[in-house]
């Protein structure tokens, strides 16, 4: 029943923030840089390559979905989010890892885990992280094999062309020769030969754990305090909250201290727990994910706490060696059931929204 | 997670802060505006009954003259804003989104705006409540902060309740505007006299005055005004908007929550804009009905923004003019940018509520396009009322609008805290709007079939009554016809006549 | 396998028994549903939907028989309601709807021959023999009854006019993929 004179008056109000999803998601980008550059210069090459090569895969993968749905391409890539979502997966890759599982993981993340759910927003689970586990479990020997930091401009760091030789798989033998294995891999391999944590550890071939990660691991895992660093950057810029940060680590560490307590030949201390892997990463950035994420604070403290002890469990008792992605999938496909019963408090009811008692 | 909320949250943690743009028109001296060659008076400038004119065409009235009255419980009169001439009384484009017209006296002014007899009372405390109540109902005071709901009809609710604290609102939390910050600098005696005259209308011991803490001039002022009187209170409040909403400053000053489904004054507290503290004042010790208000000019596209003093009835274009308007508005609000509405056209006359204009330029007035929701959280954080407004805007986009109500749609106070910060740009406020509305008229719609089902039923038995009784009557007639055939008959007999009139008697009661 | 014939029939039995016992103790007299339907419709009877009043027109759309859509007196309003009562989606788009509508008279043709007045479901036509009659506007359904049988075409369904007390705020247009819908 709209008015014969003006069909459609704007409604108020008449004013608004400058935010953008756009100017969101490349200040995500903008915090991701100093750990991802890091990353670069320490995996060189062939780290770069795997990056662009999987961010474009990720654009091209929404654009195609766009086109197809007859919606404006390039200001639907401008907001950014795909980009983001490429970005996302090639920090969870191994830098070395071959351009086909860029391109699988990227088209996969925005084609199947995105925009198949109805594009930005509509997704349940994380688009990166969902790629990231299809290329785990379908392609596992290229998603486990890590390579040995060899920072760029030393002897043995392969330039330009032949970083791109490596990418491309021309040049194999490469490989193999600097391979390494994840502090978790390693942990767990140890474990299952019989040796225990303390002598795995002191033994000479043990990962080193560094705060600077200079050890084997994908670009978002190694460089732990470059990550925390950008997470904190989003909080001071009022891009993320601390519910579900603070809540992920402190139920990793929570377990983490209290097992390693408990026996310590069988179970890593809180430092490797918080340090290494993806537990900054996912704390910061994945698990923060608005869209996957519950919208009230209570919700993401309970989600932020279930990523956080899954990952423990993964980690600590599961197949795999590393469980953020897990988890966060996991807590993603719970997030529509936290929303439907955590809800905050309406003024004037209490939290079943049922009117307060008048009290004069 | 007392301990969480207070560490990590600083207070209030609702609403939002935007760019006040309060000055340099908060800061210019209050102006009066000549008055206009016509009035245009609405009918309707208050919420409720609309008043009814009680002039004709032709007729000569003197400024504060009765215009129109009071219709039912809850409405106001309208007075003449300045003397002169009734020229027409018909319909008159609305302050209002949908551009409908709405029933306005229309005064040609005779220049010499000549006041009426006023009936000033030098000492309103003597006055009993209800007098004061009655003086004001019929000064067609309304709530002058944007709500206009008749000050009469609250201070009785107040009293009846046994209402023990006074808020004064002198928030004023919408951007652009300085209306009431100007009164609070300029009138700030005539703002406490008037609170004080409130609070023995109603009978509260103690007035908070609750001001955001960007008008340190006001507050300046009303702190020297109020200084004589120790129940008076000057609290300053920070500046957050919608500081200025009944509930959240109630919030803020007492620590008081108001139940969903209560009225302020049933938790103890009444909440009066400072405005019309000081019509209140005007009403009493001057006898002045209202008549005239200071309305906020500002906007980008105005030349000289500022506050003036205009007559109720004067169109915006008259408005514009006197405040210089650069180049072609891009848009014309009524109120401020965050609760305020697009008006059609200039040619709208200002009403008792409206509080400032807003000529806004392209700058300031963006049209950006809506984006997909992120589930950025962004809405429910900024949300005074804790609702989630992303998923109310999802239910209502489903057309799902009793989806949206157990969501708590009807706790939404429109204040579009939501749409101001949601980054993809959706007009959340206006799927609320929508959907309130689409609700009130399958209401209306309801009780509109209820009522037509009663009717019919009604009808359906009137017929079965009006069937059942022709009957009764055919069966007497014939009774009648046989008893006239039998006396008829008996008349060669000897005749008993009464008793003929003994049966017919009722047979025409029953006709 | 006498054991296993044995038990089965006896399964059978048992459970044959009980569904009897369920459907003579739990049998439901009439359609609830229908009823329900009645209750939400205008209830003048006024028959433009081609059946014998509203509860026959809620017993058809009960049925299936009958589209949601049906009563022009409802309108929309009505069938959305009843859509979401039935658990169906309907595409409104189609349902032309110029909102309420109300029966006027034009008092310069009337010629006060009362027909309108006597088909009226719900009595509001005010008026005697040779005096102009006139709609009370509350009471009229909208449902069109008094139109045809005016000799002088005196009656004309109106609008219901929107006054700005009434006035609602149109739907924002729909964005692609803006939310789940």
């Amino acid at each position: 029943m709209s008015s014969p004179l003006h069909a459609s008056p704007v409604a108020a109000p008449h004013a608004a923030t400058a935010s953008t999803v756009a100017r969101v998601m490349l200040s995500v980008a903008a915090a991701l840089l100093p750990a991802t550059v890091y990353g670069f210069w320490l995996y060189g090459w062939p780290a770069v390559h795997l990056w662009w090569i999987t961010i474009g895969a990720a654009l091209l993968g929404e654009a195609i979905c766009l086109r197809l749905m007859q919606r404006p391409v390039l200001r639907v890539l401008g907001d950014g989010s795909a980009l983001l979502t490429g970005w996302l997966l090639a920090l969870s890759l191994p830098p070395w890892g071959p351009w086909w599982v860029g391109v699988v993981g990227g088209l996969f993340a925005t084609i199947i885990a995105k925009q198949v759910f109805g594009g930005l927003g509509q997704n349940l689970f994380n688009p990166a992280m969902v790629a990231r586990v299809v290329l785990l479990i379908s392609f596992p020997v290229p998603m486990t094999i890590w390579t040995a930091p060899s920072p760029m401009l030393s002897a043995n760091s392969p330039g330009l062309v032949d970083g791109l030789r490596i990418t491309f798989g021309t040049l194999p033998t490469m490989l193999d020769a600097m391979s390494s294995a994840t502090i978790f891999g390693y942990a767990r391999t140890e474990l299952s030969r019989g040796v225990d944590l303390l002598q795995a550890l002191a033994a000479e071939p043990a990962p080193a754990i560094s705060l600077l990660g200079e050890r084997a691991g994908s670009l978002g895992e190694t460089a732990s305090l470059l990550i925390a660093a950008g997470g904190l950057l989003l909080l001071g810029l009022r891009i993320i909250t601390w519910h579900i940060p603070l809540a992920m680590l402190a139920a990793i560490a929570l377990p983490a201290w209290l097992m390693h307590g408990l026996d310590p030949a069988r179970y890593l201390d809180v430092g490797t727990h918080l340090l290494s892997g993806g537990a900054m990463l996912g704390a910061f950035f994945i698990a923060t994910d608005y869209v996957t994420s519950p919208n009230t604070a209570l919700g993401q403290l309970v989600f932020g706490a279930g990523v956080g002890f899954l990952t423990y469990v993964i980690r600590t008792w599961g197949g795999y060696p590393e469980g953020v992605a897990f988890a966060v999938l996991l807590m993603n496909a719970l997030t529509p059931v936290i929303d439907r019963f955590i809800r905050p408090r309406i003024y004037g009811r209490d939290r079943r929204g049922t009117p307060l008692e008048i009290d004069a | 997670m007392g301990i969480f909320e207070k560490i990590f949250r600083s207070h209030p943690r609702w609403g939002v802060h935007p760019n006040d743009h309060k000055r340099p028109a908060a800061d210019t001296p209050l102006r009066s505006l000549p008055v206009p060659e016509f009035l245009y008076v609405p009918m309707q400038q208050h919420v409720g009954g609309p008043a009814r004119p009680v002039v004709l065409v032709g007729q000569r009235v003197l400024k504060g003259e009765l215009v129109a009255e009071a219709q039912g419980n809850v409405s106001a009169p309208v007075h003449a804003p300045t003397s002169g001439r009734i020229t027409a009384i018909g319909e008159i484009t609305a302050p209002h989104p949908s551009g409908l017209s709405q029933l306005a006296v229309t005064i040609a002014a005779d220049g010499a705006d000549t006041w009426c007899a006023r009936v000033p009372v030098s000492d309103p405390f003597a006055l009993a409540p209800e007098e004061i109540a009655r003086r004001t109902a019929a000064a067609g005071v309304v709530g002058l902060g944007g709500a206009t709901f008749p000050a009469a009809v609250k201070f009785n609710l107040g009293r009846r309740l046994k209402v023990n604290t006074l808020i004064v609102n002198g928030g004023e939390c919408e951007p652009y505007l300085s209306s009431d910050d100007r009164i609070m600098r300029d009138r700030a005696p005539e703002v406490v006299d008037g609170l004080r005259i409130v609070m023995h209308a109603i009978g509260a011991s103690e007035a908070l005055v609750g001001i955001e803490d960007n008008k340190p001039e006001a507050i300046a002022a009303l702190t020297v005004a109020a200084a004589a009187f120790g129940n008076v209170h000057i609290r300053p409040v920070p500046a957050r908007y919608p500081m200025g909403s009944d509930k959240q400053l109630i919030h803020t000053l007492t620590g008081k929550e108001v139940p969903a489904d209560a009225r302020a004054a049933e938790v103890g507290v009444l909440v009066h804009n400072v405005s019309t503290c000081a019509a209140v004042h005007r009403a009493l010790r001057r006898g002045e009905p209202l008549v005239e208000r200071i309305v906020t000019l500002n906007g980008g596209a105005l030349a000289r923004p500022g506050n003036v003093l205009a007559p109720i009835g004067t169109l915006v274009v008259d408005l514009l003019r006197f405040a210089g308007v650069i180049g072609r508005p891009a848009r014309l609000l009524l109120g401020g940018p965050m609760m305020g509405v697009v008006l059609p056209h200039a040619r709208v006359p200002i009403v008792k509520g409206a509080s400032g204009i807003l000529a806004l330029d392209a700058s300031e007035a963006l049209l950006p396009e809506a984006g997909p929701c992120i589930r950025c959280g962004s809405c429910t954080r900024a949300c005074p009322m804790g609702l989630l407004p992303l998923e109310m805007a999802s239910r209502i986009v489903a057309e799902d609008l009793d989806g949206a109500t157990g969501f708590g749609l009807s706790d939404c106070i429109a204040c579009g805290c939501c749409a101001y910060v949601c980054p993809s740009q959706i007009p959340l406020v206006q799927y609320f709007s929508y959907a309130k509305g689409e609700l009130s008229a399958r209401e209306r719609n309801r009780l509109r079939n209820e009522a037509g089902r009663r009717l019919a039923e009604e009808r359906l038995a009137r017929l079965a009554r009006e069937a059942q009784e022709k009957a009764a009557v055919a069966a007497r007639r014939k009774a009648e016809r046989e008893a006239a055939r039998a006396a008829a008959a008996a008349v060669a007999a000897p005749a008993r006549p009464p008793a003929v009139r003994a049966v017919r008697a009722p047979s025409e009661a029953a006709t | 396998m006498s054991v296993a014939v044995l038990f089965l029939t006896l399964l059978g039995a048992v459970l044959g028994l009980a569904l009897g016992v369920a459907a003579k103790k739990f049998h439901v007299d009439g359609d609830p549903i229908v009823d329900e339907i009645a209750a939400m419709m205008p209830g003048s009877n006024c028959g433009q939907c081609g059946y014998a009043g509203c509860p026959a027109a809620a017993a058809a759309i009960a049925d299936g028989s009958a589209a949601v859509t049906l009563c022009p007196p409802g309108g929309k309003a009505l069938a959305q309601t009843l859509a979401a009562k039935l658990g169906i989606t309907i595409d409104l788009t189609a349902l032309v709807d110029d909102g309420p509508q109300i029966a006027s008279v034009a008092e310069e043709i009337c010629i006060g021959c009362c027909r309108c007045s006597k088909v009226c479901p719900t009595d509001a036509i005010l008026g005697a023999a040779k005096q102009i009659h006139n709609v009370i506007r509350e009471a009229c359904t909208g449902c069109g009854n008094c139109i045809d049988r005016c000799p002088t075409e005196a009656l004309v369904m109106q609008a219901v006019p929107v006054t700005v007390q009434h006035w609602v705020w149109p739907k924002p247009a729909m964005v692609p993929g803006a939310f789940a819908a």
